[in-house]
């Protein structure tokens, strides 16, 4: 290994690619070249550091120095300035008042950084900045060390959970996959996170890929597989790509092939691209799309420990899952069950979203209360507005009233509160929020989503699409609440898979939570929260100068008046876009 | 190349490719790296017109109405020509609140097009595409295989005239 006096981390997150991080790289590179330092600097790509919204950023090791803002031209005098001469070149340092990441900041005290602890902070692309962090010692101690059903008794004792949403326990599963006999078992780490807003998952695979390929390669030692996949959507070409970087890598370095470290156990692993189909996250339309097939979910029984891919015993995990595994076996089992609640051991990665201050990944342990999460960690709701709601779960989840606030989060509360864990998306509403815009908005998700193969899930929710639309339209009737309570009860008992299971309960949670929003629709033509355009009408008042930036604005050619004179709405042309209200300096424009 | 001056020899080239490409770990492509074939295709062509399905089946030995069912399955695989540069913008839930709606109908607007059309002269083929994981940066459009953030409307054009 070759030593360096300085090491400069690039950011290459999408976002500082589009602001062209890939030519500072370059010319970082050229310029070293040209000053004779390129033997002394070098140069690699990371994931995120924290503020690609003002990128292409860099961080230097070890003085910690982060530098953002930059282009191409400005390489030439920060090489002079920092390298050659060692002083730190001020202009490009970071703000400190925008020391935010949008995605994941620095924790706060209330969240335990577990499955994300590397992302950030390591080269993804090197397997020797994950070895330093203590990468593949579990492996080693797991291969060395222990027999596979040790390898099981720990995992089970750690409490660890299904992280994709349902929550089963992750020892279980294995103990379930190691029973049969056969000749051949599968791996399957299920990375086609497909939730929308929920990007934990990116970022472990590109932040720290190692982590996942570590905790498959001990899951297959426990159960006895020899060949593994990760399944990744094709919505994140950077993952498939850090994690093709990664295997190839820790193949070289004999974690993964035959004899691995030489303890007889051999086991390899491929990427498996999906090609844009939701239903897909689901493990048996995940197993199928890996067949080559379309990728309809079929029933369970038999779950895939029994009969997986190809037939053959099988376990599926997610990639939260697989991250904790090594941690676990490192730490151990009474260090992880330490945090978290009495069933619901560990920490979660949520991605927060919404009305709050502070948006991007969190990891929390398990059993925090949802208040601590939204006043402490979120920082609270945005324009000192107040809260309305929390969806959790994604879009199989539910809508949670702020009563809710003091209970932990946990998959058995959550339960019990007709919602789930789901894999970590956390949306929270405020006061402006229509509740049946919200479960309206899902629908439309799942009703696109639905694969098809099973009637209560394509029809029924398509009923439900339906009779939703028309609410939010105005013409709500008498009887829809109760068709709709009908419609969630019979799709929920008789969908195939978790996508149908789970599509009601959107609706049924609001309906539960907030149903006198559902009757101010229907029965008084009314939408609380101003939201549903076939509801509301705007209306310029007294405040308006006739400045024309309205009428001017308006896509339809609705609004008319003369100069600085008070303009009108025609309720008839009018669209309900809201662009006038955007776009009026002087507040002039409400909504009825 | 274009669906005009293509022609069924390289049609056979590229399914070729994209068969000896995905069946290289070993014994040869088969059924199961049907996926990874049609979607190289896909990429090359710019979608999957019945002549690659032919060649395919004839390769694979896989019933063509096979690979039609797989192929209309998903989402990013095409039976229909798209236009010379694909543009998917995001219509998922973090980026409709940062202002995606408003790109939205400035992209419609720019392009006369609605979800799913091309345009008559080939160039463009306008898609919505579900949540890529970037929403820290919404709204997002992605154009072939650039990928752009915090797109306002004003932008659209801007980032439009970038392609030829």
């Amino acid at each position: 290994m070759k030593y360096y006096r300085t090491h400069v981390l690039v950011c290459v997150d999408p976002e500082c690619l589009a602001k062209g991080a890939h030519e500072v790289m370059d010319s970082l590179q050229d310029e070293l070249v040209a000053q004779g330092l390129i033997n002394e600097v070098q140069v690699l790509e990371t994931s995120r550091i924290g503020s690609c919204h003002i990128g292409p950023e860099i961080m230097v090791y070890p003085e910690g120095v982060h530098y953002v803002g930059l282009s191409t031209d400005d390489i030439p005098y920060l090489v002079e300035e920092h390298f050659l001469k060692g002083r730190v070149a001020k202009k490009f340092l970071e703000p400190e008042v925008e020391a935010k990441d949008e995605e994941l900041s620095a924790p706060t005290s209330k969240e335990v950084r577990v499955v994300l602890r590397n992302c950030g902070k390591i080269d993804p692309e090197n397997i020797e900045d994950y070895i330093a962090e203590d990468g593949y010692e579990a492996l080693a101690k797991v291969l060395t060390s222990m027999a596979p059903e040790q390898v099981i008794n720990e995992v089970l004792a750690s409490g660890l959970r299904g992280r994709g949403g349902a929550g089963f326990p992750a020892g279980k599963k294995w103990q379930f996959a190691r029973a049969p006999k056969a000749d051949q078992k599968f791996i399957i780490c299920n990375a086609d996170e497909g939730d929308p807003g929920a990007f934990m998952n990116r970022r472990v695979l590109e932040g720290d890929p190692h982590a996942v390929i570590e905790g498959m390669i001990i899951a297959a030692y426990a159960i006895g597989a020899n060949h593994g996949y990760i399944y990744c959507r094709a919505e994140y070409p950077v993952a498939v790509k850090m994690l093709n970087i990664a295997i190839k890598q820790a193949r070289a370095y004999g974690m993964l092939g035959e004899n691995i470290l030489g303890s007889g156990f051999s086991f390899d692993l491929e990427v498996r691209m999906g090609a844009g189909a939701f239903v897909c996250g689901e493990e048996t339309a995940l197993m199928a799309s890996i067949e080559g097939k379309r990728g309809e979910p079929r029933p369970r029984p038999p779950f895939p420990a029994i009969s997986g891919l190809w037939g053959k015993p099988t376990n599926v995990n997610n990639v939260e899952t697989y991250a904790n595994v090594a941690q676990i076996i490192l730490k151990g089992a009474a260090w992880y069950a330490s945090m978290g609640t009495e069933k619901s051991k560990g920490t979660k990665t949520f991605a927060l979203a919404g009305d709050v201050n502070h948006t991007g990944l969190i990891e929390v342990p398990l059993g925090i209360n949802m208040r601590e999460v939204i006043y402490d960690v979120a920082q609270g709701i945005k324009d000192g507005k107040k809260l309305k709601a929390v969806q959790i779960g994604g879009p199989m989840g539910g809508c949670l009233p702020e009563a809710f606030l003091d209970r932990p989060i946990d998959y058995e509360s959550l339960a019990a509160a007709g919602t789930i864990m789901g894999s970590g998306g956390l949306v929270v509403m405020d006061e402006d929020t229509c509740m049946v815009d919200i479960a309206r908005f899902f629908m439309e998700f799942i009703q696109d989503e639905s694969c098809g193969k099973c009637t209560p899930c394509r029809v029924g929710t398509r009923r439900m699409l339906e009779i939703l639309q028309r609410i939010c339209n105005g013409d709500g009737r008498d009887g829809d609440i109760e068709t709709l309570e009908m419609l969630c009860k019979y799709i929920k008992t008789t969908s195939l898979c978790g996508l149908g299971q789970g599509a009601p309960n959107p609706v049924e949670s609001t309906l539960k939570h907030f149903r006198h929003e559902y009757e101010a629709h229907i029965y008084e033509k009314r939408c609380p929260a101003k939201v549903c355009r076939g509801l509301i009408r705007y209306e310029i008042v007294d405040a308006c100068t006739g400045c024309t930036v309205c009428a001017r604005n308006c896509p339809v050619g609705a609004i008319s008046g003369e100069r600085r004179k008070q303009h009108v709405i025609d309720v008839n042309t009018c669209i309900r876009c809201g662009i006038c209200m955007q776009v009026c300096n002087f507040n002039a424009i409400e909504v009825h | 190349m274009t669906a005009e001056n293509r022609t069924a020899e390289d049609v056979r080239s590229v399914v070729e490719a994209a068969v000896a490409k995905c069946g290289a770990g070993g014994v040869g492509a088969t059924k199961e790296d049907l996926i990874p074939i049609l979607t190289e295709v896909n990429k090359a062509l710019g979608y999957l017109p019945p002549e690659a399905f032919k060649e395919v089946s004839r390769l694979l030995r896989v019933p063509v109405s096979q690979l039609f069912s797989v192929a209309t399955f998903y989402h990013m695989l095409s039976t229909k020509p798209r236009g010379r540069h694909v543009i998917q913008f995001c219509d998922s839930a973090p980026c409709h609140v940062a202002g995606g709606r408003q790109v939205w109908v400035a992209l419609q607007e720019a392009l006369q097009l609605q979800p799913g059309e091309t345009s008559a002269d080939g160039k463009w083929t306008l898609q919505t595409t579900s949540c890529l994981g970037i929403c820290a940066v919404g709204p997002v459009i992605v154009v072939d295989e650039d990928i752009y953030g915090n797109v306002t409307p004003k932008q659209v054009l801007e980032v439009l005239a970038r392609y030829e």
